[in-house]
This record gives C-alpha cells, sequence and structure tokens, in this order.
C-alpha cells in the first residue's frame, strides 16, 4: 500500500475513535488500524459511559447508540468482611432525559462508534497489529503493520493503542509503566433474566444501577469494586494496583471470587450466569504518571497517555476528549499550513491543560501517594465505620451515649488521636 | 484458587490461538528457576497463565491470555518477559469487554 495518509490513527477503542471521527468529519484522509477481528473486541471497561463527551462528538449518539441502562441511582458501599456501610444517591432527576450517564457493553459500543468513523469517510482496518513506528530521524512518518505487507505512510500518527502502548515505549517516547502506575482490574459478565434482575434492583425501564465499592473486599490493596446494572446482565469486578497485587502475593482471580462470596453482594448474583471473564490494565499513576504526548509527527491519546481520574471513575470521557482534541490540533495545525513538528503540535498539550482532563489529573496528583504510603484507609477505616454503625444499631440494652464512648475508643485504639487528626489532614491534602 | 478452576472461567471466553506462534515468551527461563524468588507471574497473571514446576522452573502456555500486561509489568526485577500484542485477529476475541 503506497498511498499516503493524512493521518493514521493505531487503535479503535473510544480515544481512536473519537480522533478518527474528528479528523474525518473535516475531510482528513483518514487510515486507521484495529489489531482485534472488529473494533471492541480487543476492549475492556466497567463500562460507564459519560454522555458529556460524547455529545461533543456525536450530538445524537442517543438515537442509535447500544446503550444498557442510562444510572439513576448510584451507591457507594464501605465494606468489612461481612457487612457494608454505604450511601445510597437515587434520583428521578437522573430518569430524565438526556440521561447524565449509562452502562454500556464495550464489544457492542465499540463497533457503533467504529460505523459512525467509517460513515464520516475514515479507513478501517481490522485484524491487523501495529508492530512499529516508522522514523525519517526524530520524525514518525508512518506505521510498519504486520498484515499489509509493508509500510503505511501519514504526516501525523496518533496513538490511540491503549494502556500498554507497547508503540510508544519500542520508540522510547516513554518508559515502561510501573506496577504502582496501574491498576490490574478483572471482572465477569453474568446474564440474568431481565424482570429478576430490575426486581431485585428496584427499576424498570431503561433505568440502572451502580455500586461502587471500597473496603476489605481488597484485602488492603488499593483499588475499588462495582457492580453495574446491564440491560439484561449484571457486570461485577475488582481492581487493584499491581504493585499491591505483587506485594500481597494475591491472586486476582481469588479476589473477584472472595468478592462474589461476600453476604451482601452474592444475592443480588444469584442465578446469573457467567459469560465472560476479562482482565484489564487502568493507568492510575495519575498526573505525575503522564508521558510525553507529543513530538515530531506523533500524538498520544486516551490509556496510553495515562488520561484516567482514578478517583472519580473516569477514563472513557478522558479518553474521547483526548482524541478529540488531537484531531482538533491537526486539523487546526493544517487549516494554518502548519507542519506536524513538536513546537506546533504542543498546542494539543495545551488544549488539554484548559480542559476538565488535566485539571483534573492535577487536582487529585497527590492521591495515589498518599494511598500508597498509608494503606490503613482502606481497611482499618471501613472495618471501624462498620463496627460503629454495628454498635449503634445493635439494641442490647447499652445506652446510647456509653455506646458513642466504645466507638471513639475503637477510633483512638486503632489510629491514636494524632493518627486520626494526621489522617484527616491528609484526607484533606488529597482532595483539596 | 486453582488453575483448573480459572480454566472454567476462560472456556467461556472466544479465542483465536495462533497455534505455535505464542506472543509472550520468557526470554531465560534459568533466570526464573533460579535467581527469581518471587515468580509473581505464577501467582498475579488473571489468566493462569503462568504455572511454576516442581522443580522450581515456570512453564508459560499463553493460549488463555487475557492481554492485560501484568506478567510484562510486575517481571520489574529481571525484565525476563517478552511481550508483543498477537498477530492481527488472532489472541482474545471479547464478546462483551
Amino acid at each position: 500500500m503506497a498511498t499516503k495518509f493524512d493521518a493514521i490513527v493505531v487503535g479503535a477503542g473510544p480515544s481512536g475513535n473519537a480522533a478518527a471521527y474528528t479528523l474525518a468529519k473535516s475531510g482528513r484522509k483518514v487510515l486507521q488500524i484495529e489489531r482485534g477481528e472488529y473494533p471492541g473486541s480487543k476492549n475492556v471497561q466497567g463500562a460507564i459511559l459519560y454522555s458529556d463527551a460524547l455529545e461533543k462528538i456525536i450530538p445524537d449518539f442517543r438515537e442509535d447508540a447500544p446503550l444498557e441502562r442510562h444510572v439513576i441511582e448510584q451507591r457507594l458501599w464501605v465494606l468489612d468482611d461481612e457487612s457494608f456501610i454505604g450511601s445510597h444517591y437515587r434520583s428521578d432527576g437522573f430518569n430524565k432525559p438526556p440521561y447524565n450517564r449509562y452502562t454500556i457493553i464495550r464489544a457492542q459500543f465499540d463497533k457503533w462508534f467504529s460505523q459512525k468513523v467509517q460513515d464520516a469517510g475514515a479507513l478501517l482496518i481490522c485484524e491487523t497489529t501495529v508492530s512499529d513506528l516508522l522514523m525519517d530521524g526524530d520524525r514518525v512518518v508512518g506505521v510498519q503493520t504486520d498484515r499489509l505487507g509493508g509500510s503505511v505512510y501519514a504526516d501525523v500518527v496518533i496513538l490511540a493503542d491503549g494502556v500498554n502502548s507497547i508503540l510508544a515505549r519500542k520508540a522510547g517516547f516513554r518508559p515502561e509503566l510501573r506496577p504502582g502506575d496501574v491498576a490490574l482490574a478483572v471482572k465477569e459478565i453474568h446474564f440474568l433474566p431481565q424482570e429478576v434482575l430490575e426486581s431485585r434492583f428496584n427499576i424498570s425501564g431503561d433505568a440502572g444501577v451502580v455500586i461502587e465499592m471500597i473496603g476489605k473486599i481488597t484485602k488492603g490493596m488499593m483499588g475499588t469494586g462495582f457492580l453495574y446494572t446491564n440491560k439484561e446482565s449484571l457486570t461485577i469486578g475488582v481492581g487493584c494496583l499491581l504493585s499491591d497485587f505483587k506485594k500481597q502475593k494475591c491472586s486476582p482471580n481469588q479476589l473477584l471470587e472472595d468478592m462474589k462470596a461476600h453476604p451482601s453482594i452474592k444475592p443480588l448474583m444469584e442465578g446469573g450466569e457467567m459469560k465472560e471473564y476479562a482482565a484489564h490494565l487502568i493507568p492510575e499513576g495519575g498526573y505525575n504518571a503522564i508521558p510525553k504526548i507529543y513530538g515530531d509527527g506523533w500524538l498520544v491519546v486516551g490509556d496510553a497517555g495515562m488520561f484516567v481520574n482514578a478517583v472519580h471513575r473516569e477514563g472513557s470521557n478522558l479518553a474521547m476528549t483526548s482524541g478529540r482534541m488531537a484531531a482538533e490540533t491537526v486539523v487546526e495545525l493544517t487549516a494554518a499550513q502548519k507542519p506536524f513538528i513538536a513546537k506546533n503540535l504542543a498546542l494539543y498539550r495545551d488544549k488539554l491543560d484548559a480542559s476538565f482532563v488535566m485539571k483534573d489529573l492535577k487536582k487529585y496528583r497527590n492521591l495515589p501517594e498518599i494511598f500508597h504510603r498509608n494503606p490503613h484507609f482502606l481497611t482499618t477505616y471501613p472495618e471501624l465505620l462498620n463496627k460503629a454503625a454495628h454498635t449503634m444499631l445493635t439494641v442490647d440494652g447499652v445506652d446510647k451515649k456509653t455506646k458513642e464512648k466504645q466507638i471513639r475508643n475503637s477510633f483512638k485504639q486503632k489510629r491514636s488521636l494524632f493518627g486520626l487528626m494526621g489522617d484527616a489532614y491528609k484526607m484533606w491534602r488529597a482532595f483539596e | 484458587m486453582s488453575n483448573a478452576k480459572i480454566e472454567e472461567k476462560l472456556f467461556q471466553n472466544r479465542y483465536r490461538v495462533d497455534a505455535g506462534r505464542p506472543h509472550i515468551g520468557i526470554k531465560n527461563p534459568d533466570i526464573c528457576a533460579d535467581e527469581c524468588e518471587t515468580r509473581q507471574c505464577t501467582v498475579c497473571c488473571p489468566a493462569g497463565c503462568y504455572t511454576l514446576e516442581g522443580n522450581g522452573r515456570v512453564v508459560l502456555i499463553t493460549d488463555g491470555c487475557l492481554e492485560c500486561g501484568t506478567c510484562r509489568i510486575i517481571c520489574e526485577e529481571h525484565r525476563n518477559v517478552s511481550w508483543e500484542f498477537p498477530r492481527g485477529g488472532y489472541g482474545i476475541l471479547f464478546k462483551f469487554g
């Protein structure tokens, strides 16, 4: 294939699709290369779709996108071994269109998004792995694939090749990922009769519930669990920092099995039929772990750029936004007849800095480190909170004032007064 | 979790195995056997692709690989895992993702 393209996009996930779509819409000649059998077949996510980021790319996406349920209820559970204490927020305000967030099944959603990209005029080639970037000195001029029998050239290459981003690493644009900068998540999908699922979660129509979980389910590791309702299935998963898995010698599969057996979770899964088991890395290193995201002839978008807000469980919206902004950068430079050299592509970084992507990542930049050094946040406190609730809710003839004192003492015993004050300060620092 | 139990789970997944062309390899098996004390890959691989033999050697079978990248990243002391994506179209094919 000797043809030269205006742009090559590597990968057909949310960031790659956002980039390819935006470029094709503005008349650029785009080649998109995907290693899976179809877009989505290599992609794993919880998965929650945040409407805003997609709306900015495809405003009428709700008309035909494969959406599972719009979320009307968000639960946050803090789990001890046999209990949880939590908060539920449910609002009919979330049950009125336009809906703010949806559960989705990525294999279906990515296929739909990709069709939009192709309709916009981009050329998609699947079942093709990009093995290397083609360089002319320090400048990326194209890609080497394992299928096309050679090289494909373009004025600019957008790397949307996911968290592992082998290409950027091979080209020396970034170092290898560190175990402390990625979370490993494992998840399963369980199918249930729709009416059983809806009565179990007190929902109807297309409304859905999500449960985010912290506490003993991660066995002291930094991480979270989740349970999402799809149309006729439940997605359940748990993810923790890879460095913690390594330190604790913990099998991720066993962690998920133990979580499913928790007395508060098991009844929700009852009778479901497991249809797929998946694993995926999530770049959670935050602001300080973001690698170089542009250079001569190249841009990095999505997970490959570590654009994940671990605190708020956001990733696909950052992916789509970064993909869109990379494409807009290319479009603007083209209009201004400026070459795609690093100095000009820095505009992409400026756009990200001015958006929620970098602003949010910057806000929580200290958080990974703080949790890293203070694993008791995820073990001691969940235990104390659950015990406190248990003490207050057990009616046994002990007066409430004495119970309060017992609770206060249990906190002081576990953490000491200075420990508690220090923890409060650290939490404030983490979220300020 | 025994590997047998993981295998039951992986049985639900769809794969197109690139027979005879594994995309991940152990660079030097002697390092796993003699130098690596922790052999984290045998615990942390979510698909149980790495098994520890009685003689201390680590055996890798990539057929059930979920292509997450864990094994490559946790082998930070020895960098003894060569890791590529499978050839286009091969490997795990997620039905749901």
